[in-house]
């Protein structure tokens, strides 16, 4: 379709008739909500956007958007991400999944995928707990929060996702939190249209294993300071922030990977003359 | 001189140094050199798991015929030096009337070499050398063992011109004399085996190894992205492709790791382009569940396991069948998908592209077996017929109504909406799925799918290709994989001795053909299963899968000593 007859999409156009599986106040039904408003504000066609996932409880949102997804394996969303939207550079590819999913089993993926800033949006929703699996520590948590599996706490500093994500060389770090969708929504906007890697945090918090999060809608606030263009600065700044600073952190001139569309110069049968002896 | 020796239709030749001696290169003039004068021939690799220095070993087999397998012993050993011969002694094995060329102040002659009775012939090498500026002595065996067999010096001197060329006219001049020295030395050498009359083709023929025939097969079937993360011995595959799939439109991204690179090759064949990635054993073992995801989600894509000497890290640089269990097994739950493996250096092409067509027909990962051998191993071989397979994917297009990406069909596959189909928006996913693609935990979900994804494979139809099955008789070997071309060279001999022997080389391992197979098996009281393993992997394998007659015997070794025709040719005749 062209972009003349091509209808104009709500965002309730894009959501699924499928039930979130997700526990009632959980955030990610916010990020779901910020997602379809930010691709019908792009003026995107549905069937021109991927979201792809991995596993964990946000890792489910593929299904309930009602544009194409893929709900792979646990941490490998940002490869096949970068498979599909280098095979096909026409689409607009999401990638979306947990600080589990994002951190921990797929960490060395974000640090190449930010590495290598091919444009695609990776949104992260973090809740600083797995979920799934009823509330085991992840590379975010607290270093004293108690569980079943690490009684006490883990001890073990947590992980700085958008200052590793800057240092990696991703070219768009934002910070949001589920609980404002309308500002989620704008983030993502400007994020899906910033070329190169861009990175979202989304605060969302887990209400079931981790209820001491519902406070996080006291404590965030907007980032007091303009979006800026140079890495050394928004690292210091996040490095310093409480943690709770809303709004985009970085915005880069980094060069995105090259996704030229190469047309074909030869057919195969003139590559393999190469073997005639 | 030359009228005095005799005439051979095939000359195994080793040319052996310590890494970096040039031996390699020695060996790729000669090849080159014999195939543009007509003849046919292979080389092998042999070296050690140092990356520069080390052992080297080139090894050679020209003939007047298509040769695709070492023969057992060596006709020439021409040593550049004596260091780390030991370590590959036992690759070349040398008789009474192999001829063994050496310098005796390169050192000791080796005890392997001692020990076989061989004739040593002693070359004053560093003596010639010195009296050539520049010379170097792999230049020298060069033309010593192209004299011996009878290779025209000029084409030698055309190849030095060529690849020698951008080092220097100095160069290109020392390597001419050094040649030349070496040429005179050999005419004055009587009782050397020369080889007979080349046979130029007509249609031509190609100087490629089983790497390159892989991936250029994997582009003729339509693989237009490649992910790669290297590894020994399968990264030639992705060096060839990373030029070549950018001249044909397509496209190769170098992943972090083996998890990145399945996993971006799934996420390219989901947006509708046919994909690859190669690697070995431990690369596929790193892949086994994503693999597991494609056959889930019904995503086309192939993955080309180079097998190395295994558990673990192993003999990357050497051969072995020892990945058929993970091949075959490795997936966890039950995942009906494709194994296939080619069974020469020259079927690396067809068996790749073939691959790639049964991927897109079936929508399935497909696994192809190749290995060091083949893989790295350059032949002469005549240029390959023309291959129509293609890889065409079943796709849903002009979407009207409810799509559901996982209906389940007649032939159990169902058409793919490919991203930018507008009403085709779906979910791919791992988890179970109702025909829509929505998560299921439902028994009738778990088991439709189940029966689809497994009646896909079992009813397609591959035709003849499944096997080659070659000859009659009451005895048959029972083979797969890169070891079938000694096999065939076995059964030939066998048969010129009066035995009448059957040849059943499997190309398709999975999914399994007992139809196919139990013709095959008729009239066939014997059996013989070859394959190159410790643990009788293929013996396991046929016996849960196949009725097989009633006298079964097994052949086996592990790597890296590759099988050898004589090897098969003696448990033959122990049965005959």
């Amino acid at each position: 379709m062209t972009a003349q007859t091509a209808p104009v999409l709500k965002a309730s156009d894009f959501k699924s008739d499928i039930k979130p599986v997700w526990c009632p106040g959980c955030g990610d039904y916010h990020v779901l909500l910020s997602l379809t408003r930010a691709l019908a504000a792009l003026g995107l066609q549905s069937e021109n956007v991927a979201v792809v996932s991995g596993i964990g409880c946000s890792s489910r949102i593929p299904a309930y958007l009602n544009c194409y997804g893929f709900h792979g394996v646990h941490g490998r969303s940002l490869p096949l991400g970068t498979g599909l939207k280098v095979a096909r550079p026409d689409l607009t590819v999401i990638v979306a999944g947990g600080d589990g999913d994002g951190f921990s089993i797929g960490g060395n993926h974000f640090l190449h995928a930010c590495r290598r800033n091919i444009d695609l949006t990776y949104i992260v929703m973090d809740n600083r707990v797995y979920g799934m699996t009823k509330g085991q520590p992840s590379p975010t948590t607290e270093p004293d929060w108690d569980s079943a599996l690490s009684p006490g706490g883990t001890g073990l500093s947590p992980f700085h996702p958008l200052v590793i994500a800057l240092a990696s060389g991703a070219n768009f770090v934002a910070r949001c939190f589920s609980g404002d969708p309308a500002r989620t929504g704008d983030i993502l906007v400007e994020a899906i249209r910033h070329p190169g890697l861009s990175f979202v945090q989304i605060l969302s918090p887990c209400v079931t294993f981790r209820p001491d999060e519902r406070s996080w809608k006291e404590l965030v606030h907007p980032a007091p300071v303009e979006p800026t263009d140079d890495p050394a600065r928004a690292a210091r700044r996040i490095m310093t922030d409480d943690g709770f600073n809303i709004g985009i952190l970085y915005r880069g001139n980094r060069t995105p990977y090259h996704l030229a569309k190469r047309g074909p110069q030869q057919d195969p049968d003139q590559l393999a003359e190469m073997f005639a002896i | 001189m030359t009228n005095q020796r005799n005439t051979v239709s095939s000359l195994s030749i080793a040319v052996t140094g310590s890494g970096g001696a040039g031996v390699m290169t020695a060996g790729g003039f000669l090849l080159e050199a014999a195939a543009k004068a007509g003849w046919y021939g292979l080389q092998t690799r042999s070296v050690g798991p140092q990356i520069r220095g080390g052992e080297a070993a080139a090894l050679l087999r020209l003939s007047t015929r298509p040769v695709e397998v070492q023969s057992a012993a060596f006709d020439l050993l021409f040593v550049v030096d004596w260091l780390n011969f030991d370590r590959f002694a036992a690759e070349i094995e040398l008789r009474k009337d192999t001829l063994v060329i050496a310098d005796p102040a390169s050192g000791e002659i080796a005890d392997a070499v001692t020990a076989s009775g061989a004739r040593v012939i002693e070359m004053p090498v560093k003596e010639i050398l010195e009296a050539i500026p520049g010379g170097r002595p792999n230049m020298l065996a060069l033309g010593t063992v192209a004299g011996i067999v009878g290779l025209p010096m000029d084409t030698i001197f055309d190849l030095i011109e060529e690849q020698l060329g951008s080092k220097g006219e100095h160069a290109v001049s020392s390597g001419k004399v050094t040649v030349e020295a070496g040429y005179k030395f050999a005419e004055t050498l009587g009782g050397a085996p020369r080889l007979g009359e080349p046979t130029p083709a007509a249609a031509g023929r190609w100087l490629i190894t089983g790497n390159e025939a892989a991936a250029l097969g994997a582009v003729r079937g339509g693989v237009r992205f490649a992910a790669a993360y290297p590894i020994t011995p399968a990264t030639e595959i992705l060096e060839w492709l990373s030029p070549s799939l950018a001249k044909v439109g397509g496209a190769l991204v170098q992943a972090e790791d083996e998890l990145a690179s399945i996993n971006m090759v799934i996420g390219a064949s989901y947006g509708g382009v046919p994909a690859l990635t190669a690697t070995s054993g431990p690369g596929l073992a790193l892949m086994t569940e994503a693999i597991g995801l494609a056959t889930a989600a019904e995503v086309p894509l192939v993955v080309v396991d180079v097998m190395r000497g295994g558990p673990s890290t192993g003999i990357p640089t050497k051969s072995e069948q020892s990945d058929l269990n993970i091949a075959v097994y490795g997936l966890h739950g039950d995942a009906p998908h494709v194994v296939v493996a080619p069974l020469s250096i020259a079927d690396c092409l067809f068996t790749t592209q073939w691959a790639v067509h049964l991927a897109e027909a079936m929508q399935v990962p497909t696994i192809v077996l190749s290995d060091q051998f083949i893989g790295q191993a350059k032949a002469v071989i005549d240029r390959p017929a023309e291959i129509t397979f293609l890889g065409r994917r079943e796709r849903a297009e002009n979407i009207s109504g409810a799509y559901h990406r996982y209906a389940v069909t007649a032939s159990g596959v169902s058409p793919m909406a490919i991203p930018g189909t507008p009403g085709g928006q779906y979910t791919a996913d791992g988890l179970e799925h109702s025909p829509r693609g929505t998560p299921s935990t439902r028994a009738e979900d778990h088991i439709a799918q189940l029966d689809k994804r497994q009646h896909k494979v079992d009813a397609f139809d591959f035709g003849n290709i499944w096997a080659e099955i070659d000859g009659e008789g009451d005895l048959a070997v029972l083979i797969w994989g890169s070891s079938t071309a000694a096999a065939r060279e076995a059964v030939e001999m066998a048969r010129q001795r009066g035995a009448a022997v059957k040849l059943i080389a499997l190309r398709l391992l999975a999914p399994c053909r007992p139809e196919a197979m139990r013709a095959a098996f008729a009239g066939v009281d014997r059996l013989l299963v070859v394959e190159q393993s410790h643990s009788g992997q293929f013996m396991n394998y046929v016996r849960a899968h196949y009725d097989l007659p009633s006298e079964v015997r097994g052949f086996r070794h592990p790597g890296p000593l590759t099988i050898s025709p004589t090897e098969i040719l003696n448990r033959i005749e122990e049965w005959s």
